[in-house]
């Protein structure tokens, strides 16, 4: 944690209201996003309790399972959540612009541009807390290589027709999460807690409730009070005011609550199994159906509170002026969004169990590379985070106290103006090193010529060498000017790609060699009493 | 390494008496043991679990009861998991143990299940001892299934039951440990293998305490077999995991639990850590030994909530989590940070403060800038 977020949290501690921790949102927030909140039944690997999901605040759409054990009813309950889903993501699926994209072209292996078409807007996932994302992942994981009755039509325990699909969704998004400054597919723990900072510690920034309540206390509490009461509060019935944001419930609401709940309809159930005539089973299924109901509720008052944090939540962070750069990350996310769509259209098989060495490493060389430009955009875009990388000594903001004009050597000179710098900062410049700066958004390069120590600081001499036209004479504004307030980088701004990987086929025996043709993933083995 | 007795029956009879009078001992289980590592530094922990009190009874006589529990659901899947795993006499467990730990040796072909039935813990960690040596001398293929063993804890005995143990044909031992999360495409959780794991190496330095006493003192393996659902199935999947580094780890922090000691002989006569006594007595009483909180507790202590509540009343940083702590030098109170960083206190020429302050002048200027230019980007 730097100095500058530890100030951040112990001002929060002494006003008893969060900080901030970014003067601007940092991520894409869509007009319509469809928020997420799940809840996951303890013990089992990912068996669905419940959800409310939707793109309305007001009318979320509550799924259940009254008895998670019950394999038709979590297909059912599956069967629900792609009725859910899919419409949404599949109206953003619809709408493109042209666009170009550079690809390599397989008879000359050169890089050239094609033409292409690009969704217009891409659906946005918002899901409580990290844990959220980790269950769709393993949602999308244990639906993706189910088997329709239309697919096979052998297939013991057939999935609903849109299983398999919602399956590879969410395992898009799921991993997509991966990749840092992504925005298709967000916690709302990990989006406020990057733009604010609370007076308790990142581990306890990850309960939602306790989270807000520092962001925004109600009348007359402080954060700390009042995060104190979203953490531990219970009603006399000894269940928590601010139920945990899932996808884990609390045990005592198990335990008191859903599991007698669950026990009375299996109980009408099988009561329902057992009647003998059409008379007494109306009655039965009367009584089952109030069983369920029960459920619904228990699950509604345990996901709703959660439900409208969220959506207050996103409240807050749209109040915040959007970063200038988080349109560009966004256009990022629709070319993910646009490419998985023309890969389900293009009928191609679901995402492997593991993925391929060569694969792997293009995930991780990107996952690295999207770091780097978050790192340097969120930077460039708020003056908080580059007074951390000030403080750091990865960057100095100063007055251009002289400019002096000269010219590379060689048989065409170039301007080669020398700057000095005064400054307070810091910086960590080696003999030679570069160092940047943001000129009408493109990085202008400078490199560090001397150092001199003066009253409060340095005077830093640097010398520009590009982004200044192909003339003798600098073109107008390509030359920072005396008196003039400067923001110089030691790091780069865009992020090159790093070495060419091989195709997956011409995979080194180092690495496996090449991984044959993929055959189609077989499904996940089904015992009787398998949960999920 | 079991720790030095001296004086041990001084010390039972002083842990006792803070226990308060007429209060059991809670036996330490494996888990407590193995969360010891999670904050060797606190004095507070090492003396209530050394003294076995009931740290979630003290906390709730101290109004912050703790906020651990389990649901009846992971308690029954767990459990039903447990059985499926070692159904038709443990030949499916034995099979896995085989194949992942010891491809050379024989098949098991008729699997040996001694009853360790016995009245008692201790009547059952003497059968287990029994059954133990039993299995070795005969060289076969055995499963014992629940078996209790005794660690020495600061000079008292600390009771733990492993899901299993598997004696070799070559007499080696094994500990398996049966969890419920799965193991997804060959991969898990980190945080729970780690926490399987170090509750595995607790098992197996009180495997090394038993094998001590035998002659020749059969090997117990550092490669233990962790058995998980496989995917979404209820099949079982095994994989053997080198728990040498947390063995290492639980056995310093052990041996260094002798400390309680001298922590008990700090105390003022007449503390007491009953939960009985009223509130007012009990915060004394804790306070009279310091705690080292951190965050990470929350997760592992059940007084936790209490010593959390204690140190922000105090304006403690490590309340914001230990790494706040890194970078602050000696300035351990909000109120001395703050002071410092706005230039009222603290000495410029110390680095911690000269850096404190530059990062509350760099704070001050971007958030003015923010405000001033509607949150214009850096020039």
């Amino acid at each position: 944690m730097s100095l500058i977020d530890a100030l951040g949290r112990l001002e929060a501690v002494r006003t008893g209201r969060a900080q901030p921790a970014a003067t601007v949102r940092h991520r894409h927030l869509s007009d319509r996003p469809l928020v997420l909140v799940p809840l996951t039944t303890a013990g089992e690997a990912g068996a669905p309790l419940g959800a409310l999901v939707g793109t309305d605040r007001d009318a979320p759409r509550l799924l259940v399972v009254p008895q998670p054990r019950d394999r038709d009813l979590r297909f059912a309950f599956l069967a629900e959540l792609a009725d859910a889903v899919l419409p949404y993501i599949d109206s953003y699926a619809g709408e493109v612009e042209a666009a170009e994209r550079t690809e390599t072209d397989p008879e000359t292996g050169k890089r050239v541009k094609v033409e292409a078409e690009l969704c217009a807007d891409a659906p946005q996932l918002i899901v409580p807390s990290r844990g959220g994302i980790e269950l769709v992942r393993l949602l999308g994981r244990s639906m993706r290589f189910r088997r329709t009755a239309e697919q096979d039509p052998e297939t013991p325990h057939p999935a609903p027709p849109r299983v398999p699909l919602l399956g590879r969704w969410l395992t898009h998004y799921g991993e997509r999460a991966r990749v840092p400054g992504s925005s298709l597919l967000l916690a709302l723990t990990d989006l406020l807690s990057r733009h604010w900072a609370t007076g308790q510690s990142g581990l306890e920034d990850q309960h939602l409730g306790a989270l807000l309540a520092w962001i925004d206390p109600p009348d007359g509490m402080t954060g700390a009070q009042a995060a104190l009461r979203a953490e531990l509060a219970r009603d006399a019935d000894g269940q928590l005011l601010c139920p945990p944001a899932g996808p884990a419930t609390d045990p005592a609401f198990d335990n008191r609550l859903l599991a007698p709940a669950i026990e009375r309809y299996d109980r009408a159930r099988t009561a329902l199994a057992a009647a003998e005539d059409g008379l007494e089973a109306d009655g039965r299924l009367a009584a089952l159906a109030a069983a369920e109901r029960e459920i619904r509720a228990l699950v509604e008052r345990v996901t709703r509170p959660t439900w409208d944090a969220v959506w207050r939540g996103l409240d807050l962070l749209r109040a915040l002026p959007e970063g200038a750069h988080v349109e560009e990350r966004w256009t990022r996310d629709r070319w993910s969004f646009t490419g998985h769509r023309d890969r389900v259209l293009a009928g191609e098989p679901p995402q492997p169990r593991r993925d391929d060495a060569v694969t792997a490493a293009h995930k991780l060389a990107a996952r690295e590379r999207e770091q780097a430009r978050l790192d340097a955009q969120e930077a460039l875009d708020d003056p908080l985070v580059m007074a951390e990388r000030r403080l750091a000594g990865e960057a100095f903001t100063g007055e251009v106290t002289e400019v002096v004009m000269a010219y590379s050597e060689g048989k065409r000179p170039s301007p080669r103006p020398l700057v000095t710098v005064r400054t307070e900062d810091r910086p960590h410049l080696a003999e030679r090193a570069k160092v940047y700066r943001s000129l009408g958004g493109r990085p202008q390069t400078a490199e560090f010529v001397g150092y001199e120590p003066c009253p409060d600081g340095a005077l830093i001499v640097l010398r520009i060498t590009d982004k200044m036209g192909r003339g003798k004479e600098p073109e107008p504004g390509s030359v920072p000017e005396k008196g003039e307030h400067v923001c110089f980088t030691l790091f780069e701004h865009e992020q090159r790609g790093g070495a060419k990987l091989p195709e997956p086929e011409r995979t080194p025996w180092t690495h496996g060699g090449p991984p044959g043709e993929p055959g189609p993933e077989p499904a996940d083995p089904v015992t009787e009493e398998d949960l999920l | 390494m079991p720790p030095p007795r001296t004086g041990g029956t001084a010390l039972r009879h002083r842990l006792a008496e803070l226990r308060g009078p007429d209060v059991p001992a809670k036996a330490l289980d494996a888990r407590a043991l193995a969360a010891l590592a999670a904050n060797p530094g606190c004095r507070r922990r090492a003396i209530l679990d050394g003294a076995g009190v009931d740290k979630a009874a003290l906390a709730s006589a101290l109004g912050a009861p703790p906020v651990f529990g389990q649901s009846q659901f992971a308690f029954m899947r767990g459990n039903a998991f447990e059985a499926r795993v070692k159904a038709d006499g443990g030949a499916e467990l034995l099979r896995l143990v085989r194949e992942t730990l010891d491809p050379g040796a024989e098949p098991p072909e008729r699997p040996h299940v001694p009853d360790l039935t016995a009245p008692g813990p201790e009547g059952r960690r003497t059968r287990t001892e029994q059954a133990l040596r039993e299995a070795t001398a005969a060289g076969a293929w055995t499963l014992l299934d629940h078996p209790m063993l005794a660690l020495d804890v600061a000079g008292s005995p600390a009771l733990l039951e492993p899901d299993a143990v598997v004696v070799h044909p070559d007499g080696r031992w094994t500990v398996v440990e049966i969890k419920s999360f799965p193991v997804l495409d060959g991969s898990a959780d980190p945080a729970k293998v780690g926490a399987a794991a170090r509750q595995a190496a607790v098992y197996v330095l009180a495997l090394e305490e038993t094998a001590a006493r035998l002659e020749p003192p059969p090997e117990v393996r550092h490669r233990i077999l962790l058995v998980c659902p496989k995917d979404f199935s209820n099949l079982p999947t095994a994989s053997a995991v080198d728990v040498r580094k947390q063995r290492a780890v639980t056995a310093r922090q052990l041996a260094r639990l002798t400390r309680v000691e001298d922590i008990a002989g700090t105390l003022p006569d007449g503390v007491c850590f009953s939960p009985d006594l009223p509130a007012e007595e009990l915060t004394a009483a804790v306070e009279a030994v310091p705690a080292t909180y951190a965050p990470e507790c929350l997760s592992a202590c059940e007084l936790a909530f209490h010593c959390r509540a204690r140190a922000r009343a105090a304006g403690a940083v490590t309340a914001l989590g230990r790494s706040v702590r890194a970078e602050l030098g000696g300035l351990s109170t909000v109120d001395d940070v703050l002071a410092a960083a706005r230039g009222e206190a603290g000495d410029p020429d110390d680095p911690a403060v000269a850096a404190l302050r530059r990062a509350a002048r760099l704070r001050a200027q971007a958030l003015a800038a923010a405000d001033r230019e509607g949150a214009a980007p850096c020039p």
